[in-house]
Parts: structure tokens; sequence; C-alpha cells
């Protein structure tokens, strides 16, 4: 078998993508990036609390859907969610805020870094159960294609949650019921501590169980934005036509450990190195000189997201705890925790 | 006002509601074609179309992470679990999904949906057809959890748990399906969270729930014959939330407390009650708070082996006579 890193060369002649968009794609990375080497630093600072499950080496993924996906189409991602909260532009403020259980956080600490949620971004939650969100997507999809609406639902997972039961009942419910929800595997090749191949009855876990369920087997590079957004609108554009779901395995690899936790030393000698040749921020930055995109507007997106992040650094050290009141409401709909008269 | 069977106020509870509320959809295995196992859901398909009734795969998961999504996104699901004890095959959902939404996104997440399930014994299924887990729902915090007794409350009380802004967890009693009642014409809409005295006694105070309700009734007018006891019979009718004051108040006239609880011993729903007595009316009690239950087992299939392990009518009366001392 091939060696992932050199599953498919970089796609130089892409050219149908205007420098917007482009611009657009590389932004989201950097600020992912960004994001994710300064929750990482927070870590080491004692800053970052609880656990946290860094995208790093994984961005070309979040930014490709989010830079196909409209307003109203709504995002389903799991406890390694930074990526997907920011891609929808979700402030890091607010991000940062959660991951370090300030009352600036998203949702003020309630919920912490696995369960970020933005509605009003289309960012329906973040699931630390692996598999549960998979049925979820189906439902708001679903509830779109009896209001005949147009949006479609999206919903990332890692590798490791196609071997739960909710994943293969998801899939089966979405093919049969013909349901605009995306579902899109990020194929670290790790399922957490164990790699997905010693564990998995085929070699790539989504895309050689698609036709399971009737589904085009759609195995793509997740280290190429370019890729995974044309892949994206492709699947859209036939989910809005009620052509019903996909399945995307995007091939990538992550930088750091599973969690907090995990120095990653499972992991082959070179193997870490071979990917970092195919580093998906710095692969898109060369495309974007090799197609003359000019160098100042690349270096602007660099100090921009720099400032954006240093900002909300400091924003949220200085934010306060939770205040103590919050512990008791929202429990159920009418605000409190009243379960008894 | 015409006479109804639990099972056919199931179906026209639903039907009330889809007619009210476009946004109220209902999925389930076998729900549809076959009008259910039970037969509880017959004509809502021809009534109501396929876009809104719909069969599902043997797939308890997608089931209720639909019905989730749905909720979430703006419609009003209810979804079925044939059996309850088929919770514990989507158990994520009930407790870890909908009660949690909510609270974990500081209130950006509604999750206003109902799953109806058939709890209890009574008809010989075994193990793992046959449980009350009502128990297993009331502990979780973002839940409600109702179980109603009769043909006109399975009616209103689905009627607000369809309305309600929460997730709630909706025990149909099967060993009640077939029973019969007078229900009044036109729309019911009850209250989830309030207990009905269904039978005032000055003796001592009897909660119940679903099946154990007629049981209580039942022993009730034994002890009343044959032992000169003057029982109150609550009907509890929703566990979540608890109509506490009801109970405390009935405690405070009687000063007695019995719970008839067809849920395994260990943490049913009466230990929370009697500590909640305990704690709050300690000094309005003559006697201990006596716990009626089904014993700690897994329930047997064959009939006379079930029928020693529930609460039975003569259990019920010989154990209040004898803690009354009569």
């Amino acid at each position: 078998m091939k060696s992932r890193a050199q599953l498919r060369p970089a796609a130089l002649h892409n050219d149908e993508l205007e420098a917007a968009k482009r611009l657009e794609l590389y932004r989201l990375q950097v600020e992912i990036r960004d994001f994710e080497q300064r929750a990482y630093e927070l870590f080491l600072q004692n800053l970052v609390k609880g656990t946290s499950h860094l995208s790093l080496g994984q961005e070309a993924i979040a930014a490709g859907f989010a830079g196909a996906m409209e307003t109203g189409d709504l995002s389903f991602c799991t406890y390694r969610g930074h990526a997907h909260t920011l891609a929808r532009g979700v402030p890091m403020e607010q991000v940062l805020g959660e991951l370090m259980q300030r009352d600036n956080g998203l949702m003020r600490g309630k919920g912490g870094s696995m369960h970020l949620t933005s509605v009003s971004h289309g960012v329906m939650g973040s699931y630390a159960i692996v598999g549960a969100h998979l049925p979820i997507a189906c439902g708001a999809a679903w509830r779109a294609q009896y209001k005949g609406a147009s949006d479609v639902s999206v919903c990332f997972f890692g590798d490791g949650t196609t071997n739960i039961g909710a994943f293969h009942e998801a899939l089966n419910f979405a093919a049969v019921w013909k349901l605009p929800v995306i579902f899109v595997c990020e194929n670290n090749l790790y399922m957490e501590y164990t790699a997905i191949g010693e564990v998995t009855a085929v070699p790539n876990p989504a895309a050689d169980r698609a036709g399971s369920y009737g589904l085009e087997r759609i195995l793509i590079d997740g280290n190429d934005a370019d890729e995974v957004f044309r892949t994206a609108r492709r699947v859209f554009a036939r989910a809005r036509a009620g052509e019903g779901p996909a399945l995307v395995e995007c091939k990538t690899y992550r930088h750091s450990g599973h969690s907090r936790a995990d120095p990653a030393k499972y992991r082959p000698p070179g193997e870490l190195e071979e990917w970092l040749k195919r580093d998906p921020v710095k692969l898109y930055r060369k495309r974007l000189g090799d197609i003359g995109i000019d160098e100042a507007a690349i270096r602007h997106i660099e100090d921009e997201s720099k400032r954006k992040i240093d900002a909300a650094t400091e924003a949220c050290k200085a934010a306060p705890p939770p205040a103590e009141a919050i512990l008791t409401t929202d429990v159920y709909a009418d605000g409190g925790w009243a379960w008894r008269n | 006002m015409a006479e109804l069977t639990y099972r056919d106020a199931v179906a026209r509870g639903i039907a009330q509601e889809m007619e009210r509320d476009p946004d109220v959809v209902f999925l389930g295995e076998d729900v549809a074609k076959a009008g259910g196992v039970f037969k509880t859901t017959v004509g809502l398909l021809e009534r109501f179309g396929p876009k809104r009734v719909r069969d599902t795969p043997i797939s308890e998961q997608a089931i209720l992470g639909a019905a989730m999504g749905a909720a979430m996104t703006g419609l009003k699901p209810i979804a079925e679990i044939m059996f309850s004890d088929f919770l514990a095959v989507c158990f994520d959902y009930i407790a870890n999904q909908f009660p949690k939404s909510r609270y974990m996104s500081n209130g950006q997440v509604k999750c206003p949906l109902v799953v109806r399930t058939g709890n209890g014994g009574g008809v010989r299924f075994g193990a793992q057809h046959s449980q009350s887990v009502e128990n297993w729902a009331m502990m979780i915090p973002g839940l409600k959890v109702v179980a109603p007794s009769n043909p006109t409350d399975v009616i209103g009380l689905l009627a607000a748990a369809v309305r309600d802004p929460d997730p709630v967890i909706f025990f149909e009693h099967k060993s009640l399906y077939a029973t019969k009642a007078e229900v009044p014409d036109g729309e019911i809409v009850d209250r989830l969270g309030t207990a009905k005295i269904l039978r005032p006694g000055k003796d001592a105070t009897v909660l119940a729930l679903a099946l154990m309700v007629p049981r209580a009734l039942a022993a009730a007018e034994s002890l009343a014959q044959e032992h000169g006891i003057d029982v109150e019979i609550i009907d509890l009718r929703s566990l979540v939330p608890l109509d506490a004051q009801t109970i405390l108040g009935s405690v405070a006239r009687t000063g007695r407390l019995f719970t008839v609880e067809e849920n395994p011993r260990l943490c049913g729903w009466g230990a929370e009650i009697a500590s909640i007595v305990a704690d709050e009316a300690f000094y309005d009690l003559d006697g201990p708070i006596v716990r009626i239950t089904t014993p700690h087992i897994p329930l047997p299939a064959a009939d006379n082996l079930e029928d020693l392990a529930l609460p039975s009518v003569p259990r019920i009366v010989e154990k209040i006579r004898r803690s009354l001392n009569a």
C-alpha cells in the first residue's frame, strides 16, 4: 500500500477557484493553526484546563468545508471541534474563553472545549460521545427536507467513529430517507492511541464502507484545502438538489497527540516528519505564491491572524471565571433546574 | 364522552397534536404502515401521510438522534421506542444528549421532543421486554418523566408532553393498553407535574404509578371493606416534575406513607420520595414509610413467577394491613 502522504500529489492547476476564495481558505487555515498553537502554549501554562483536542495538521478540512458552506448550513462537530467552530466565523475570543473556562467563553464555561456550540453561526454542537452526532445531523437534515429548506447538515468525525454502531445506523438511515446530510470522516490514521488500520476490517475506514449504504466512494486528500473545497461544493449541491447524503473520507494527520494528555509516542519514527512535509498550511501558502497571488495579501492574512489571537489571549486572561449564579441555569427550558414543587 | 381503550387513546393523543401543529412529526419502528406492534398508532399514516408518520429501520440510536436533531432545529418530534427495555441500546441520547444540550450550550440549544415507549410487566415477555424503567429516566437532570394510568391521562399528558419545551420520556404501560374508560370529547390537554388524588382517605397515603394505580385502587377497596382501613390513593402521573406538595399535603393528613412501585427495589422512584418525606415531613409521620416494590431481580417469563414478582393487589393489601397493625 502506498503511504498516505503519497496518496495524491498536490493539484496546482485547479484555477476555477478565484483568488478571493483561495485567500479565504488560507485565512481560515492560518487562523485555526494560530489558534491551536496558542491553545497548546496555554495548556503548558495551565491556563487551558481540563482536556483539549487539537486539529494541528487537519486545518484544510475545516477550511475547505466551511469555505463551501452557506449561511444557514449546519455544522455538527466532535470534541476535536475548535477548527470547525472557528471556521464558521465564531470569534477566537469566545472559543478560547471556553477552553480557558472563563465567563467570556462561548458557553460561559458550562460546556468546555469538547462541546463548542454557537447556534447563531450554525455550529449546532460539538459532541464528545463518539458517533452520537451522526444521527443528530440526520435529524437536522430531516427537518430541512420536511420544511423544504435548502440548508445542508455537515457532520465531522474522526476515523475511530467508523467502528461504532451509530455511524452505521446513521449512514443507513440517511441513505434510506435521502437526507441532505454530509458525513465527513477526518481520517488522521489514529482512532485515539491505536492506529485505525489495526482495528478496522478495511483500509479506508469510511470510503470503503460507503458502498454498503449505496453511496459513492469518496476518498480525498484532506491536506489540500482546494480539493476539500471542491468536493464539499459538489456534495453540497447534490444534497441541496434532493439527491441525498454523501460520505467523504479525508486523509490527513494530526501533528499533536490525541488530546492534551497524549505525547503520541505510539507513532513510528519518521511518520510525523513525513507528514510535516505535507503540512496543509505550508503547502497552501506555496500554492498561493505559485499561482501569483500577491505576497502582501498573504502577509496581511498572517499578520491579522496573529493580531486576533493575541487580542483574544489577552481578553481571556483578563476575563473572570463564570459567575456562580449560572451553576443551575438552563437545565430546563424555563431557565432553571426545578424538578419538583 | 365515549369509551376508549388506553391503546386507542395513544393514537388519539398523537392525532390531536399533529392536527394542531404541522411541526409535530412521528417516527419509529413499525409505527406507520403496521400501526405499531401494540396497535397504538393505527390510522395515523392514513390521516397525516408518509412525510409526517415515518417507519424507521431497527436503529434506536438513529431514531432518537434524528428526533433530537429535528427538535433542535424546529420540529416537535414524537419518537417511539417499541419496548422501554430498548432504551438501553440508545441510552446515550437519553442520558447524554437530550438532557444536557441546553445546559452545556448555556441555553442555546433546545430539545422539545417526546419519546413514547411501552413500559412494564404483566405480559409474560421475560426479562428484556417487561421492565419498568421509569427510574432510569428519573435520575437524569434535564429530562421530564411521565407515566399515565388511564386513557384520559394518556391523551392529556401526551398533549402536555408534546407542547412542553423540554425532552419528555413518556412511559405507556403495556398491560394497560387493553383497559378502557370513559374519555371526554374534544381536545384534552393536561399539565405535567401534577399528581391526582384518586381516592381520598384518612389512614394512610398510597402513591402509585401506571399499572400500579388500578392495583392500588383495588387494594384500597379491599382494605376498606375487609379491614376498615381508609387509604388515600395518589396517582403520581409524572415523576419529573414531581408534585411533592400533593404528596406532603396528603402525608400531613394521614400520617403514613406507602409507595407501590413496579420498578425493582434499588433506587426506585419511591426511594427518592421516601427521602423527601423523611426530610420534610418527618414529624407528620406516625410510622415508618413502607415501599412495596418488585424485588431486586430480573423479571421471569412464566405467568405464576411474574405475578409473584410484581406488586399484586393481595400483596399491597397485606403489606398495608400489617404495617398499620389492623
